[in-house]
């Protein structure tokens, strides 16, 4: 057991650190922030994927890059320390995954060089209004027509579907047995007749989810990834794969950075913040349960390298990644103070006398959603009690 | 002992329900928040027909005569409605400021124009580098024979968008960060000197930078002497956000709670799962709790104001703490539609957190609760 760093990692930090200096600039920064967030992120991920580092959780065989659990954990502490965000996952953090696990040759073949290259943007079709956290309640139904499944139904929180150039969705291809057992994972072209996305505006005052509404749409059978009426399996694969990412432990540090360094500006009666006992136990107390998750996440690295697929312990990431998530996010709301609740307007950061509270309430109010998406963290405790406890 | 309201104070949180009710429903309050002005004239008049905006002031200043619990039962029933309109900042800071610092002629002048909901005001003295130390104030006043002028800025001011007048605190002698040498000044925001940078906050309501040039002001109170006074009318607006507060935590419970028992997922309505039930347990123990300590304060502050300055610290910590368990679970037990911008629970939520960060957040409160309890 240790975790010094070899010369290859030392290598190798200095690699990662040297291409993001070089690509990740600030013009491209800025533009993330702006109306070209879509076309700024694709075209980061593309420059990911020329360097052959935009998938480092698959296998190399797919298109992974074949790195240790140690050159994982360098990356991403370097990619937070530089500020950039994580690849949108529903491409490459969901869906990828089932097809290589999942999927046909034919379907690995045409979709996962689309999903490295990102000339594809996908969206995720399953929560309904009906089913949340009891997914398999889920009502959108597809029936078979000659070679093609005929989908009528509604799903909701679909993030980014006004983007996307496909959907992964579930739905009910069969009413028999368990209500686990008749569903379908199909993957479904968002220009298909018989879309509509409809924004819906979220607390943080932005559009970033839809309700996705399916009228009699046309898909071909052989989207079908796993077995018909196999659907759950795949489904929980994918959450599972959709869980250990939601976690980000690197960007919560990145978030501790940011407030210590505003904490040691913020500066009253001439005492800084961050000399304030007060606010340091509370500091202390997130950052100490942060260490220790970020150790449970490089275990769970290692473990996953050994085994291949992240297991029901993923649930545990979840859960305590997105509490500290809201625990940092509310931290740097309070350091922000007064400026917390400010909305963006033309007063530049200079006429307002502040340079951060809109950005970390926007995280703040989205980042209550973290304890609800990609199964809320009541499901993720019933997960752990049955699986990994075997209460039944 | 008696912790009930009088029959009067149940009829001024019966006239708030009722207005509520029938005129500042949910589609009501959102096309005011949306509008340019962002609060509605008309509803102003209203609350000075009802009598609301004279609560606080003696009888011979034209007032009501209320007391802190008059205040808080209004202030309550605003959290409840989520009334965004500048009650706070007119009523309870600018108004009570004038009431307690002015003379009789300057209160003859200025009060009256508050009670007729004529002149909307303000108190301003955050700055750029005080957060929540109110005497870390850089704005200076002259003298010049008699005649004061203003300059420096005041920042995030409440309702400083559309207050005619605000009560400024600057200083006239002193360093930086002296108790003494501050000073209150009533000043004219239309008048020539003064630039606004407006802003919406989160929670519907409207805050502005405020710069002053060498603006006419007029000085209200003793000259170097403010911080009493200050001191006094924060006191008694910290119970009043402390009510409101109260106010959006016991709607919050109330919504989740019949949120709970109507949706199903799994076959059954989630309010049945005993760990919600527990969580729920939870809240509903938070909002006794916040209430209870608003009760000691009211009744100390009746008293005298001095007298409950450590519960004040104490009621804002717990305020603050049990706020966040409330609508974080609100929002969590709504699941999906908690963190959408139409339903009104995130809403509520923002308003929490803005008051949270008003007069001095946990931490501060905790800071000086401690100081002024524990020593070996």
């Amino acid at each position: 057991m240790d975790i010094a760093f070899s010369a290859e990692d030392l290598a190798f930090r200095e690699e990662v650190r040297a291409f993001f200096a070089e690509h990740f600039t600030p013009e491209l920064q800025g533009r993330l922030r702006s109306k070209e967030f879509k076309n700024t992120i694709v075209e980061w991920q593309k420059k990911l994927h020329e360097k052959g580092w935009i998938a480092p959780n698959w296998p190399v065989e797919f298109g992974g890059t074949g790195w240790t659990p140690t050159q994982k954990y360098i990356y991403e502490t370097e990619r937070s320390e530089a500020g950039i965000p994580g690849t949108v996952p529903f491409g490459l953090s969901m869906v990828g995954p089932v097809i290589y696990q999942f999927g046909n040759q034919e379907q690995k073949d045409y979709f996962l060089p689309r999903i490295l290259s990102s000339d594809d943007w996908w969206c995720q079709g399953y929560s309904e209004p009906g089913a949340g956290s009891d997914l398999a309640a889920l009502k959108t139904k597809a029936e078979l027509d000659g070679d093609d499944y005929i989908i009528n139904g509604a799903k909701i929180w679909t993030t980014y579907a006004q983007y996307a150039d496909w959907i992964f969705v579930l739905v009910r291809t069969s009413n028999e047995g368990k209500k686990q057992e008749g569903i379908t994972f199909l993957l479904c072209d968002m220009k298909s007749e018989g879309i509509k996305v409809n924004p819906i505006i979220s607390i943080d005052n932005e559009h970033s989810l839809n309700e996705v509404e399916f009228n009699n749409v046309r898909v071909p059978a052989k989207n079908v990834v796993g077995e018909v009426n196999g659907g759950w399996t795949v489904a929980k694969a994918l959450l599972a794969h959709e869980r250990t990412s939601i976690a980000d432990v690197a960007q919560s540090k990145r978030t501790i950075r940011q407030i210590k360094d505003a904490a040691a500006k913020e500066i009253n009666c001439g005492k800084a913040l961050l000399d304030d006992p007060g606010f340091q136990g509370r500091l202390a107390d997130i950052e100490i349960e942060l260490m220790a998750l970020e150790f449970t996440e490089l275990r769970t690295l290692a473990a996953m390298a050994a085994g291949g697929f992240p297991g029901p312990e993923s649930s545990l990431l979840k859960i305590k990644g997105t509490e500290l998530q809201q625990a940092t996010q509310e931290l740097r709301m309070e350091v922000a103070a007064h400026y917390q609740g400010v909305l963006p307007t033309d007063l530049d950061s200079e006429q307002l006398g502040h340079d951060f509270g809109s950005e970390a309430r926007r995280n703040f109010m989205y980042g209550r959603a973290s304890t609800i998406y990609g199964g809320s963290n009541e499901v993720q405790k019933n997960i752990i009690a049955k699986f990994v406890l075997g209460l039944e | 002992m008696n912790f009930d309201f009088t029959e009067e104070q149940q009829m001024i949180r019966d006239s708030i329900a009722r207005f509520v009710q029938d005129d500042y429903d949910w589609d009501a309050r959102k096309a005011i928040v949306e509008s340019d002005k962002g609060m509605s004239d008309a509803a102003w008049q209203q609350f000075a027909e009802l009598g609301w905006l004279s609560i606080p002031f003696a009888e011979e200043d034209g007032g009501f005569g209320g007391s802190i619990v008059d205040t808080s039962v209004i202030m309550e029933e605003i959290g409840k409605g989520l009334i965004v309109e500048p009650y706070l900042a007119t009523v309870v800071l600018y108004g009570n400021l004038i009431a307690k610092a002015g003379n009789e002629a300057q209160r003859a002048a200025l009060l009256p124009e508050v009670i007729d909901g004529s002149v909307l005001g303000t108190f301003a003295y955050v700055e750029r580098q005080s957060r929540f130390e109110i005497t870390d104030c850089k704005t200076t006043a002259q003298n010049n024979g008699g005649a004061y002028t203003l300059s420096g800025e005041k920042v995030v001011v409440s309702n400083g968008t559309n207050a005619d007048k605000a009560v400024v605190l600057a200083r006239t002698s002193g360093g930086q960060f002296d108790r003494d040498g501050l000073s209150l000044f009533v000043v004219d925001l239309s008048g020539a000197g003064v630039e606004r940078f407006g802003y919406p906050m989160m929670d519907g309501q409207r805050c502005a930078n405020l710069t002053f040039d060498n603006v006419a002001a007029e000085l209200i109170g003793e000259e170097g002497n403010a911080m009493d006074v200050v001191d006094a009318v924060v006191r008694e607006a910290t119970i009043a956000v402390a009510a409101e507060a109260v106010g959006c935590m016991g709607t919050l419970n109330a919504k989740t709670l019949e949120y709970t028992k109507q949706r199903e997922q799994f076959g059954v309505r989630i309010s049945t799962f005993q760990a919600l039930k527990h969580r729920m347990v939870d809240t509903m123990m938070a909002f006794e709790q916040a209430k209870s300590l608003l009760f000691k304060a009211m009744c100390e502050f009746k008293e005298d104001p001095e007298k409950a300055d450590v519960t004040i610290h104490a009621l804002k910590v717990l305020i603050d703490r049990n706020a966040k368990l409330v609508y974080g679970e609100a929002i969590q037990l709504h699941g999906g539609m908690g963190i959408t911008d139409e339903l009104d629970i995130g809403h509520y939520a923002k308003r929490l957190m803005m008051i949270n960060s008003t007069f001095g957040d946990a931490t501060y409160h905790r800071n000086h609760y401690a100081s002024k309890t524990y020593s070996a």
